[in-house]
């Protein structure tokens, strides 16, 4: 059963080993005290939600009518400005949850741990998302909704992770045994990255090659282009609101597990002969 | 509607509708376990502990 320590601490923060904790492992569990996390991310979130709500504000009216339609693609283009930030957020989720799962197996966090439980649900809508989004493309621009090329299948792989990973944590009884098993899946998962990102590069594929984030300028138009990076860091915003509103929910839900054992600790002591409770 | 401005249409409202909806979900648990908190240890709201 998973509980709060006596410092009030996430379960697994006082089981840390010394040479864990370190300099680093010291300073990261500092973190794990959960009423020093939750008034940390609520005074962080808003100012996040609110950034994320005016970047898109401006950033997806400006995609879809004030950017110029494309000359071979038309106004099919426009697609773009949420497939891309889909793409690299289904990638970048993914990074962030292999250095998560690192940090939580190294250092045994339990607020990494409990970030990246929170994180796949998210990463994997994005990913599904990203697959959803370029299929809606596809069709008008290559006459399928769907070719089995490297990128498209990488990235299917990729959603099958995040899935699987969403999963494995909640599989187990014991919630340290499912982290640490989704941790590894993380970490031996994150190879499949640099496949999604040079598949394009090193197969031949219908998926064209990369055009923003490329060795030397950018392929786009800065009119396409500003709206897609402005679009990009909204919606980047916008999932880190996400993930921490979670783990904030997460925490809480934990505390409130805590504190309904304890009180079914002490009516069992308390309904026990000379009020000692029967293990 | 032109067939590309439908699905540009449709690409926009599901990745908006996705990312509405992810919010929604987060913030009805945030707020019942935030509800479920408070009943369960008052204290902490008077001690201005409260998420």
């Amino acid at each position: 059963m998973e509980t709060f320590t006596s410092e009030g601490a996430l379960p697994g923060a006082a089981a840390a080993p010394p040479a864990a904790r370190g300099r680093g492992g010291a300073r990261l569990h500092r973190f794990a005290n959960p009423g020093r996390f939750l008034r940390l991310s609520g005074r962080v979130l808003p100012w996040l939600a609110g950034a994320a709500v005016l970047l898109l504000g401006v950033g997806l009216p400006w995609a879809l009518f004030f950017s110029p339609p494309d000359w071979q693609q038309g106004e099919t283009v426009r697609i773009l400005h949420v497939h891309v930030p889909m793409a690299w957020l289904a990638m970048g989720g993914y990074a962030g949850l292999a250095v998560g799962s690192f940090v939580a197996l190294v250092w045994r966090h339990p607020l990494a741990d409990l970030a990246c439980r929170e994180l796949s649900p998210v990463g994997a809508a994005a990913t599904a998302l990203c697959l959803a989004t370029g299929s809606i493309w596809g069709r008008p621009m290559w006459g399928t909704w769907w070719v089995w090329d490297a990128r498209l299948t990488s990235v299917l792989v990729l959603f099958f992770l995040w899935l699987g990973h969403a999963a494995l944590v909640r599989a187990f009884e014991d919630p340290e045994r499912g982290s640490r098993m989704g941790a590894i899946l993380a970490l031996v998962g994150a190879v499949n990255l640099p496949v999604v990102k040079f598949s394009v590069d090193w197969w031949n594929t219908l998926h064209q090659p990369a055009s923003v984030t490329r060795i030397g300028a950018p392929a786009l138009h800065a009119d396409i282009l500003y709206p897609l990076l402005v679009c990009a860091l909204g919606f980047t915003l916008a999932f880190a609101a996400l993930v921490l509103a979670r783990t904030r929910a997460a925490v809480m839900e934990r505390r409130v597990r805590a504190l309904q054992t304890a009180a079914a600790w002490r009516a069992e002591a308390g309904a026990a002969p000379g009020g000692v409770a029967s293990a | 509607m032109s067939v590309h401005w439908m699905h540009v249409s449709a690409a926009y409202a599901l990745v908006v509708g996705g990312f509405l909806a992810l919010a929604a979900g987060a913030a009805a648990r945030h707020r019942a376990a935030r509800r479920r908190l408070l009943a369960l240890d008052p204290r902490a709201a008077r001690r201005g502990d409260s998420p």
